[in-house]
């Protein structure tokens, strides 16, 4: 049923493509690639799913790609549908799965038996950069505020963040361990997702919260919440980094899209060029700019690299909470 | 007078054709997803979402806001038919409404729902339109402590669906409480009785265990018990309301509305504990206490109108500060966010005019659903005049098709028999089954919030004493629990003397 809804729905959705391209020809295209399945380890509706689509809509807007099938394996931080990609897919040289820096942590801390160093990294699209913010009333001017009551009682600071080894805790996490606290000690509370979390802070329950800048950005304009510190190398919006800041911590919730497992160097390289070509077009950077997302763009081996590095990282850092083994 | 132009330009807009028609579309998908189980409205608008790159924000969001409302009024449908909630703030519903359509009395508990949806649904926005800040301003004041304390009161409520035999009822709360555990922790990560399997890692759904527990366990029941030719239910009465009818149901749907659309606004309330508060609260002031358990009308007037009052309260915080405090309103953010549109709090300042659209179509919309829903009422009674052999081998497709839905993994079919099967044999051996989804429910909210207010409290038990709202709701819980008691102590004393 909603597979044919979905195809209608894509039909309108390429009518409107070929309309908006005039009378322009499309691109002759000699690839092999003739459709694209997008595998979304996550529900309908969250932030895996708008990157499948934003991809889906520029790759279709530029004339790269015309044909997508969506699958979606909801649960677990992207762990219920990390299995089904390697074992579904393996070798297939035309299918991509979202995934990001929740699927690190999430692989590490449910213990799963494959992580996302089964995938083939092909390339990260997007970051975000966290932000900790104190409710207007509070007492803390400043991130050195909040640091010094930190190290004073960190029992005393509590936290309002995301599910517990998500982004939102490690960041937490690691911002402790930079000041030498121990980042078992931090009193972080764990709430279902940024709308829970901004209530408590906006109702005074809390010290301090963490999350992706997006999610606090309204209130932090409004007045409501006091940003203290971004999470990126350099500040946004007028928020200094923690970098800027003096303390050395720096951390992304970054987006990408991975492989098959097993698929030939030929197929890496023209998924690669795929993502290449849409990231120089113009309704990626459309997108980025619509939806506020960072376009840190990284493909093929520094990718890669890159991925190996925040597996370590990340990993490490959880084990410091007490959440990995 | 400001609310009043503003609202009534956003007529002006709604009440356009092309509008008008997106609502009519909204209701009609909305009625139809809320009737099938396990396909809800958040997913429902997020497979939709696509057409945010097509159609206008102002069309789109009337869309999405019908499909949210009608699918409140449709959830109740198949409760009472067939004893199959379609989402789980009709949980409650079924437990009335289905012993009613089970005494011929389908039609007045189908109208019921319809009317107490809509009075509900009314009142609800009219509370968007003119309580928006005030309300929104109370439910801030809650913290965890407030909530741990509103779940201790909400556990009194389960007093009123034991049954016969306290022990029964509480081992089957206690099931109830275990399936709640199933799944990562959210405070530590860690996942507790998972069995190794990565599906059981996100715990199980709720409407799995009631589609479970009420349609299959009850059909397999049915099935291996009663003799099959005499059991179409004949329609006793009228197939609307009689004048009876109404004035039992008046006052329900009032004090519904009144639990539902604070609990709503909430950040943490959520639709289903309104309906157990509101079912609750009836059954101990209706004047036909005995006649719950087989099917009075209160029951369903009650929750039904409290779901929908909730549903209207959810848009309070999302409209006035951008907080997405359920499933389905955070895919609506989503949908705010794909226009560029930034909902927080100058939404109303930057998008007035989107926002009363919205709030007018709101209205618009359940005019269209009670008009749509009344005379559906006299082709929903037909269906059980299927005969029962067929009606029985329905629901078990029915509810096998809408579990597949939620999430299409064959685990959730598995998982649907088994609880089907502990559903079978505790009607065998005459447990309750409306004490385990009351502590699947309330069961894990109670420990998160429990936990939040120690981690917040540095472990210091006296925050629930010394917040007044949460002393408040403790002192309720209490005189709930042993004031009946006190009370029959009193008037025996009495008559001994």
């Amino acid at each position: 049923m909603s597979n044919t809804r979905r195809e209608f729905l894509m039909a309108g959705a390429a009518a409107g493509a070929a309309l908006s391209m005039g009378g322009f020809a499309q691109p002759a295209r000699a690839q092999a690639i003739k459709s694209l399945e997008v595998f979304v380890p996550a529900a309908p509706g969250g932030g895996w799913d708008a990157t499948g689509r934003a991809i889906e809509a520029a790759m279709r807007a530029d004339g790269i790609m015309s044909e997508f099938k969506f699958e979606h394996a909801p649960g677990a931080g992207g762990m219920t549908g990390l299995p089904r990609f390697i074992n579904g897919k393996k070798g297939q040289g035309n299918a991509v799965m979202i995934g990001g820096m929740v699927m690190v942590g999430a692989g590490a801390v449910a213990k799963s038996p494959v992580t996302i160093a089964n995938v083939t990294p092909l390339a990260r699209l997007t970051g975000e950069a966290m932000v900790i913010v104190v409710p207007e009333a509070s007492p803390h001017k400043s991130i050195g505020d909040l640091i010094a009551a930190l190290k004073k009682d960190p029992k005393a600071v509590s936290w309002a963040g995301g599910s517990a080894g998500g982004s939102d805790h490690i960041f937490a996490g690691m911002l402790a361990k930079s000041q030498g606290v121990d980042p078992r000690s931090v009193a972080y509370v764990a709430f279902a997702g940024g709308g829970p979390a901004q209530a408590a802070l906006l109702g005074n329950q809390v010290t301090a919260g963490v999350s992706g800048y997006g999610e606090f950005e309204e209130q932090i304009k409004a007045g409501k919440l006091r940003a203290l510190a971004v999470s990126g190398e350099t500040g946004q919006s007028g928020v200094k980094s923690l970098k800027e800041q003096g303390i050395n911590v720096v951390l992304y919730n970054w987006r990408g899209v991975f492989g098959a497992p097993g698929i030939s160097d030929a197929q890496r390289k023209e998924l690669i060029g795929l993502f290449d070509k849409m990231v120089a077009g113009p309704s990626w950077k459309k997108t980025l700019e619509t939806r506020g997302w960072d376009g840190i763009y990284l493909s093929g081996d520094a990718y890669g690299k890159y991925v190996t590095e925040e597996i370590g990282r990340i990993t490490g850092i959880l084990k410091e909470l007490g959440l990995a083994a | 007078m400001d609310t009043f132009a503003s609202l009534m330009e956003g007529f002006s807009i709604a009440l356009t054709p092309i509008n008008l028609l997106w609502a009519l579309c909204g209701v009609t998908v909305g009625t139809a997803i809320g009737v099938l189980p396990g396909l809800g409205p958040g997913l429902t608008i997020a497979l939709l979402l696509p057409i945010t790159y097509k159609v206008e924000p102002t069309s789109a969001f009337i869309l999405f806001a019908g499909i949210y409302y009608g699918a409140m009024y449709g959830g109740s449908t198949t409760s009472i038919l067939i004893n199959t909630p379609g989402e789980s703030a009709s949980i409650v519903t079924s437990i009335e409404g289905h012993k009613m359509a089970r005494r011929g009395r389908a039609g007045a508990a189908l109208a019921t729902a319809a009317w107490g949806s809509f009075v509900a649904g009314t009142l609800g926005t009219l509370g968007i339109t003119f309580l928006a800040h005030p309300v929104v301003e109370f439910a801030l004041k809650f913290g965890p402590a407030e909530y741990f304390s509103l779940m201790i009161l909400c556990f009194v409520t389960v007093s009123a669906v034991l049954g016969a035999s306290t022990l029964r009822g509480l081992t089957a709360l206690s099931l109830g409480l275990f399936f709640g555990l199933i799944g990562v922790d959210l405070q530590t990560g860690q996942a507790r009785y998972h069995f190794g399997i990565l599906e059981l890692l996100d715990g199980i759904s709720v409407l799995i265990v009631a589609v479970g527990l009420f349609a299959i366990g009850e059909t397999l029941h049915l099935a291996a018990t009663k003799k099959q030719e005499d059991d179409v239910i004949e329609l006793d009465g009228p197939v609307g309301m009689t004048k009876e009818d109404w004035r039992r149901s008046w006052k329900p749907w009032l004090r519904g509305a009144l639990f539902g659309f604070p609990i709503g606004a909430m950040p943490a309330g959520g639709a289903e504990i309104p309906t157990f508060l509101s079912y609750y609260t009836e059954k101990k002031l209706s004047k036909h206490a005995d006649e719950f358990g087989n099917g009075a009308i209160e029951g369903v007037a009650g929750p039904e109108a409290a779901n929908n009052a909730s549903a209207a309260g959810v848009l309070v915080p999302l409209l006035t500060l951008g907080l997405p405090t359920s499933a389905t309103a955070a895919i609506m953010l989503s949908a705010f966010t794909s226009y560029g549109i930034n909902p927080g709090p100058q939404l109303l300042q930057t998008q007035g005019q989107l926002v009363w659209t919205l709030i007018a179509s709101l209205f618009i919309g359940n005019v269209m659903l009670l008009v749509l829903n009344l005379p559906l009422v006299r082709v929903w009674v037909k269906l059980l005049k299927i005969p029962a052999p067929m009606m029985y081998a329905g629901i078990l497709i029915f509810s096998t098709i809408g579990t597949y839905g939620i999430s299409r993994s064959v685990m959730d079919l598995v998982l649907l028999y088994i609880v089907g099967f502990i559903g079978f044999l505790m009607r065998r051996f005459e447990f309750p089954t409306a004490p385990v989804i009351i502590g699947m429910i309330l069961g894990p909210m109670a420990e998160q919030e429990f936990r939040r207010a120690m981690t917040i409290s540095n472990g210091d038990m006296m925050i629930f004493l010394s917040k007044p709202i949460s002393v408040g709701l403790l002192a309720i819980a209490l005189l709930a629990l042993i004031g009946p008691h006190v009370w029959s102590w009193f008037r025996r004393k009495e008559a001994a003397a």
